[in-house]
């Protein structure tokens, strides 16, 4: 009887080990997560990445300031702008140099909808993972929505490469701030919908709350910021606590949870959606110049103009405003002084100049070329903003040369992850998916 | 004030403090590390309790000495500043203190710069390569790592092979000549 006893006992001391991963369903990309099972409950989980991994900070060494900027698109790929707001900020406080009010309100404005897009994302996502695949596609549609807007300001709708140092590529298009405000109110509607269908869901409820737990010590040990912070009470947000851009002239508010459990990390998503759709009113109302694209005008077609400055009848085209191609409208002298800063160092000149005499042609390859681009003062800096999973934070040294010496990030969710085996252990297999996906894991910016 | 502050407390380990477009910046001795980041973080004056960011440059083209610097980012939530940490460290002997016991995460943030760098962190508990594979040689952020340079984790096939390989997949006939030394590789498999 006793030999029986303790050889049950010792049977259940064997471990088992599986693997999650790299390729399943519920992995949001390519991530590996060992896990030492004991029958159902997990005593311990090892996560392994780097499937992902594409050297942006080798490849960034390689190319000039202004050509970083498509790679920052590919980091974290369902909110891409905030990347380049902060990769843009980075170079500008290299170079000391402040953008203009309204490029700063247009910035927001799009980092404040690419949150949105990433929030309905995570939300979405992690709901279907648990068999709600209504509100998945509810969700989808609100985020397709968003980036319908968003590719008709920067012409993509996920590699948009849309600010620049020292401003944005183009102004806002016309009927924007229209567009804007009826897709606010229909996520709003979409939003209540999927509230209705999950905040009180007894299935939904069950199997996030008190699942996933972090304390406080814990989470701040890790350095885990945004949401995932908020969730356990710290009312950290980069936004309010180093002001950056124009985001002090905001009136909003940072959500936090109670006891940091899945549960909480969904609520404080949830809302923050709606405290973003306010920072997006607040700033289309207080968006200095308006909605001025609105205006029909007369312009020469680019390709005219180039045309004419080649054969060297250039009397007049300094006066003329051209038509560029869509996704640089906007580019033109008369939004030019709104969106760009005056140093010459930084941006490129309006379209005019480039396409109608030489002096311009020469500024923009002179910033364009290999070998030459912008090149910042000696220095290095640090430039955080609140990326949607947390602290985004960009830290480039440049030696003076028109190469950046070395761009790191700091992907939020680099720090999630490292403390995911501690979420997961103590509980069950099926509490991984429902963790996992509240981390809201980013593979282009977990790997880099 | 920071600076001053911890300039004060530590007069002989901080080795230089620097302000740069409003990033403040000390300098300290390699082996007085772990020490003045425990204090500033233990410290109420200080108290920088997330280590926001640990990471590391090479600073080999621009010919300086010692070649690297170890770089940390520290933030303080009640005070709401930041500070950057940096240590050099030679080319000789690339260890520094780790400082896992301090915040956890520098576990990650360590095993990727000595993933990336080749530096090795003494006292961390399982410094393995993060972003890589194991078998991956050298360390690719290093500035004299050619940007180039490939590593396929696969074993290159011959031309042979390729050959085979091409003529099975359109439905030719396999050459006599390559069906046996194929046959051979495929057996291995």
């Amino acid at each position: 009887m006793s030999s029986l006893a303790t050889a049950g006992k010792k049977r259940r001391k064997e471990l088992m080990t599986l693997n999650m991963g790299p390729s399943h369903p519920a992995m949001h990309g390519i991530v590996r997560i060992v896990l030492d099972l004991d029958g159902e409950r997990i005593e311990n989980a090892d996560v392994e990445i780097g499937y992902l991994h594409r050297a942006f900070e080798k490849s960034s060494e390689q190319s000039g300031y202004l050509q970083v900027i498509p790679y920052t698109d590919r980091l974290n790929y369902v909110s891409p702008l905030i990347n380049n707001v902060g990769y843009c900020m980075a170079v500008e406080k290299l170079f000391g140099i402040q953008t203009t009010e309204r490029s700063e309100y247009i910035r927001v404005v799009m980092s404040e909808f690419s949150r949105v897009s990433d929030h309905l994302t995570c939300v979405g996502a992690s709901a279907m993972e648990l068999g709600v695949f209504t509100v998945f596609l509810y969700m989808v549609k609100a985020r397709e929505m968003i980036y319908q807007l968003i590719e008709s300001v920067t012409g993509a709708r996920l590699t948009i490469s849309y600010v620049r140092p020292g401003g944005v590529k183009a102004d806002l298009p016309a009927g924007f701030s229209d567009e804007a405000h009826k897709i606010i109110r229909e996520v709003r509607s979409i939003l209540k919908e999927c509230g209705a269908l999950l905040t009180r869901n007894r299935i939904f409820v069950d199997r996030l709350k008190g699942i996933g737990i972090i304390s406080k010590e814990d989470a701040l040990g890790y350095g885990i910021t945004g949401p995932f912070l908020r969730s356990t009470g710290i009312d950290y947000d980069v936004r309010k606590d180093s002001p950056y851009s124009v985001y002090n002239q905001f009136d909003f508010e940072i959500p936090v949870g109670a006891c940091g459990d899945n549960y909480d990390r969904y609520l404080c998503r949830m809302e923050e959606i709606e405290q973003s759709l306010h920072i997006v009113e607040q700033a289309l109302h207080k968006i200095p110049g308006g909605d001025f694209m609105s205006a029909p005008h007369a312009a020469m077609p680019a390709e005219e103009m180039v045309d004419l400055a080649k054969m060297g009848q250039t009397e007049g085209l300094a006066q003329t405003e051209v038509e560029p191609e869509p996704t640089l409208e906007g580019g033109t002298e008369k939004y030019f002084e709104m969106l760009q800063t005056k140093d010459h160092r930084v941006v490129l000149p309006p379209k005019e100049k480039t396409y109608g005499n030489i002096e311009g042609l020469m500024q923009h390859f002179k910033l364009i070329m290999f070998g030459h681009g912008i090149a910042p003062p000696k220095g290095e800096v640090y430039q955080a903003v609140e990326g949607a999973n947390g602290e985004l934070g960009f830290f480039v040294v440049s030696d003076g040369t028109g190469r950046p010496y070395r761009v790191r990030v700091r992907p939020p969710c680099f720090a999630i992850m490292a403390a995911l085996p501690l979420m997961l252990q103590g509980g069950t297999i099926a509490d991984v998916v429902p963790t996992f996906g509240s981390v809201n894991m980013i593979g282009g910016e977990l790997d880099r | 004030m920071i600076l001053e502050a911890v300039k004060a407390k530590f007069p002989d380990e901080v080795l230089e403090t620097s302000e740069f477009r409003g990033d403040l910046t000390i300098v300290v001795r390699k082996e007085s590390l772990a020490q003045i980041m425990k204090h500033l973080k233990e410290e109420a004056a200080f108290d920088f309790n997330l280590l926001m960011d640990l990471t590391a440059v090479d600073y080999l083209s621009m010919e300086r000495k010692p070649r690297f610097d170890m770089v940390y980012h520290l933030y303080s939530l009640r005070n709401k500043h930041r500070l950057r940490v940096k240590v050099g460290v030679h080319e000789k002997e690339p260890e520094v203190d780790s400082l896992v016991v301090l915040w956890p995460i520098a576990n990650w943030f360590e095993r990727e710069v000595w993933d990336m760098f080749g530096i090795r962190f003494k006292g961390h508990p399982h410094l393995k390569r993060i972003l890589l594979y194991e078998e991956f040689e050298g360390h690719p952020l290093r500035k004299d790592y050619p940007v180039n340079r490939r590593q396929p984790l696969m074993k290159q096939k011959s031309d042979h092979e390729l050959e085979f390989i091409e003529a099975r997949e359109y439905g030719q006939a396999v050459p006599e000549l390559l069906r046996g030394s194929a046959n051979q590789e495929e057996k291995k498999i």
